[in-house]
């Protein structure tokens, strides 16, 4: 995945600066805080059930390799053909070596974070392979050359008007006045690439070892058209997305559309095994008979083992991609997801981006957090989200390690001498009267509007200071005796 | 019952009034109030932006000072640096070797209380006889509320202060923005989100908002200031020491 320069204290100005978008953001965030909440509550015993499904991801996660041998064996009994990727180029390769020895012009693809990561859209276009996301928000997105700005709502981000616009610009239609003439445009056209295409890809939400079961939660069909109508299908999946048994994925099917788009339940719900067969079509049992289409599964790992590899950021890896922990994120319900700069954005973003693309790069990320927890609280797998985001921040300033746009010299030598005093009260005590000495010649009727040196200029930038009180610090009123009875 | 505050750096350097107020609202409830001048800052500015060995050598001296205090209870009226102590302290100690740092923390994070926690779990009491007019609303810190749990209880003990009309605000367990030095390396983000919470404190029609965190109330004031608002912050432990 790439990054969009530049930083995010620049990228945040602009999405902040935005009108348009900071209206879309704060009605999209807020309609699926509310279904949410409303879906959860017909859960009797949601905990139960987070508690439940993370131990699940915790063993899975612990014994992958035996999970993902077992799904391999199950894969491939079904006559699918199962091709491990250790990098997107891997997969790129692949994917594009298969669509030219297939005569493969169009490939029509649902809505897949795992592709959007390895940008397989750009190889394929570079192969002159024409790549069409079926799924509404993503084909929006397709079509406005930008990136997805939410796991599970890629076009969050814009307003119907926007859309109709975009709509008219490039595809040459009226401007619609209703959504639903928006929908009835994409549909007509989508209809067509199902139709002509030679290739489906998609992304799983789970795969099911114990049966070699790829299962896909949709609310539009363009994945069971997607996967249906090509002769082709290939999915591309983390390694993560494997889970033991059909009776835990009743535990996560349970969760991922309550904590998702609020629903209890996705309109469809696929489970493929392999690829589909002459007498299923026919309405029979399918041993025996001979595959009529073919049925890829790629395996990616993209730096997830180095995450596995890691026992402490371990659990970032239970992550199901609901898109819970965006909707309730102050920052991400202020910035969107594009202003994180990698495909991955939220509090899950700041976790995985910086470990899948390294520190140097995506370092800033864990930095952009107040640390209030409410994603913690969302998470259906209650990953420690806060936790994590602290723990990458110690990474970044392991051993002197510098973060992305921060002023880490001056940091890092206030830090050191502020915890020097903390050792020593008198040193702290005195440091402390001699900066409320400073802070008092600032002072106008009880409050401090401006600091012109940095780190405080930025605080004051936006927000008042107080005025250091009159009356000295605790310490100094308490040892004069106003503490004492 | 013997209590020993912890009046967190803030308070110390710039909220006094606060310190003074659990002081006086514990020996009201016929605690006996110990300071000791040893206390500095618990680490959590450390932590929280990552310097790990830095907060270590902070948490060490917390635990040293601490440890000593011959007291039942230790009481902060900060929901953020009790759960830094409680919650976070056992990351900073967990490498091999520390057993003996362990065995010294948990003698001081098993006393540790937060303000409000103590008054309505420990002693049991609700109505600590403060008198305060006007309309009151309360935020609940993040950590507070997420990390330990506590959101009943502030409320409680303001709804029993005489002259108080409580009004909720609506969310007002969404953030106000502050989360430390993210409130200055990303400080239009800490802004934003700032402001959300200040429309909702608007709408609610109260005169004053309360926190039991004064780095809450600090983002929420500067605020509250900057825009000319009428609105005015106070700490739990001053409302509840008024009378």
């Amino acid at each position: 995945m790439s990054h969009s320069e530049p930083d995010l204290t620049s990228r945040s100005h602009a999405a902040l600066g935005d009108p348009v978008l900071q209206r879309a953001l704060g009605n999209a965030t807020a309609t699926f805080i509310e279904r949410r909440r409303e879906s959860v509550a017909t859960v009797p015993d949601w905990q139960a059930l987070r508690e439940r499904a993370r131990r699940v991801k915790e063993h899975t996660v612990n014994h992958l390799d035996y999970y993902l041998e077992q799904l391999v064996g199950r894969v491939e009994e079904l006559g699918g053909i199962v091709h491990w990727a250790s990098t997107g180029e891997d997969v790129s390769r692949y994917v594009v070596g298969l669509a030219r020895a297939r005569g493969v012009r169009v490939v029509v693809k649902s809505k897949s974070m795992t592709t959007e990561e390895i940008e397989l859209n750009h190889a394929l276009e570079a192969e002159g392979i024409r790549p069409v996301e079926t799924d509404l928000g993503e084909y929006i997105i397709q079509l406005a050359r930008e990136r997805p700005s939410h796991i599970i709502v890629p076009a969050i981000h814009k307003t119907r008007e926007q859309i109709a616009d975009l709509f008219a610009e490039k595809l040459h239609v009226g401007r619609a006045q209703e959504v639903a003439e928006i929908t009835a445009v994409a549909r007509a056209r989508l209809r067509q690439e199902f139709l002509s295409a030679g290739m489906g890809i998609t992304g799983a939400n789970f795969a099911v070892a114990e049966t070699g079961t790829i299962v896909l939660v949709e609310n539009e069909g363009n994945i069971r058209l997607s996967t249906q109508v090509p002769p082709v299908h290939v999915a591309v999946v983390g390694i993560e997305k494997v889970i033991p048994s059909f009776e835990d994925l009743s535990v996560f099917l349970r969760l991922l559309p309550r904590s998702g788009t609020g629903q209890k339940q996705t309109a469809y719900v696929s489970f493929l095994n392999g690829p589909r067969r002459a007498a299923e079509a026919a309405g029979g049992g399918a041993e025996g008979a001979t595959p009529e289409t073919e049925f890829h599964l790629v395996l990616l790992d993209n730096g997830r083992t180095r995450i596995l590899a890691d026992e402490q950021m371990r659990e970032s890896l239970y992550c199901i991609r609901c898109g819970a922990c965006l909707n309730v994120c102050p920052v991400y319900q202020k910035i969107g997801g594009q202003a994180y700069g990698w495909i991955y954005p939220g509090p899950i973003g700041a976790v995985i981006s910086p470990q899948l693309q390294g520190l140097k790069e995506a370092g800033e990320l864990p930095f952009a957090s107040s640390l209030c927890g409410a994603c913690r609280e969302a998470c259906p797998v209650a990953i420690n989200l806060p936790d994590l985001l602290l723990a990458l921040r110690a990474k970044v300033k392991e051993g002197g390690g510098e973060e992305p746009g921060a002023r880490n010299t001056a940091e890092r030598a206030s830090m050191r001498a502020y915890a020097a005093m903390a050792k020593r009260p008198k040193l702290f005590a005195a440091v402390g009267r001699l900066m409320r000495g400073l802070g008092r010649l600032a002072e106008k009727g009880g409050r401090i509007r401006r600091v012109p040196f940095p780190p405080l200029s930025l605080w004051t930038k936006y927000r008042d200071l107080p005025a250091p009180p009159r009356g000295g610090s605790f310490r100094e009123r308490w040892k004069k005796g106003e503490g004492k009875e | 019952m013997r209590v020993s505050v912890f009046v967190t750096c803030l308070v110390d350097q710039l909220f006094p009034r606060v310190g003074e107020g659990a002081v006086e609202t514990l020996r009201r409830l016929g605690c006996e109030v110990a300071f000791n001048p040893a206390q500095t800052c618990c680490g959590q500015p450390a932590f929280n932006t990552g310097y790990r060995p830095e907060a270590r050598a902070m948490a060490e001296h917390f635990v040293e000072v601490f440890e000593r205090e011959r007291a039942d209870f230790l009481v902060a009226p900060s929901g953020s640096c009790t759960a830094m102590v409680r919650n976070f302290y056992p990351e900073l100690f967990h490498a091999h070797g520390d057993e003996r740092w362990r065995a010294r923390l948990e003698s001081v994070r098993s006393r540790l209380r937060e303000f409000s926690e103590f008054i309505v779990r420990e002693l049991g009491v609700e109505d600590v006889g403060a008198r305060f007019e006007g309309r009151v609303t309360y935020h609940d810190a993040c950590h507070l509320l997420r990390e330990l749990k506590v959101s009943d209880e502030p409320r409680r003990l303001i709804r029993a202060v005489r002259g108080v009309e409580f009004v909720e605000m609506e969310s007002p367990d969404a953030c106000c923005g502050f989360g430390g030095t993210f409130s200055v390396k990303y400080a239009e983000i800490s802004d934003a989100i700032l402001r959300e919470k200040l429309t909702r404190i608007e709408r609610s029609g109260a005169q004053y908002v309360v926190a039991n965190d004064s780095s809450c109330l600090m983002q929420i004031a500067g605020g509250l200031a900057r825009a000319g608002s009428s609105v005015r912050t106070i700490h739990l432990a001053e409302l509840l020491a008024s009378r």
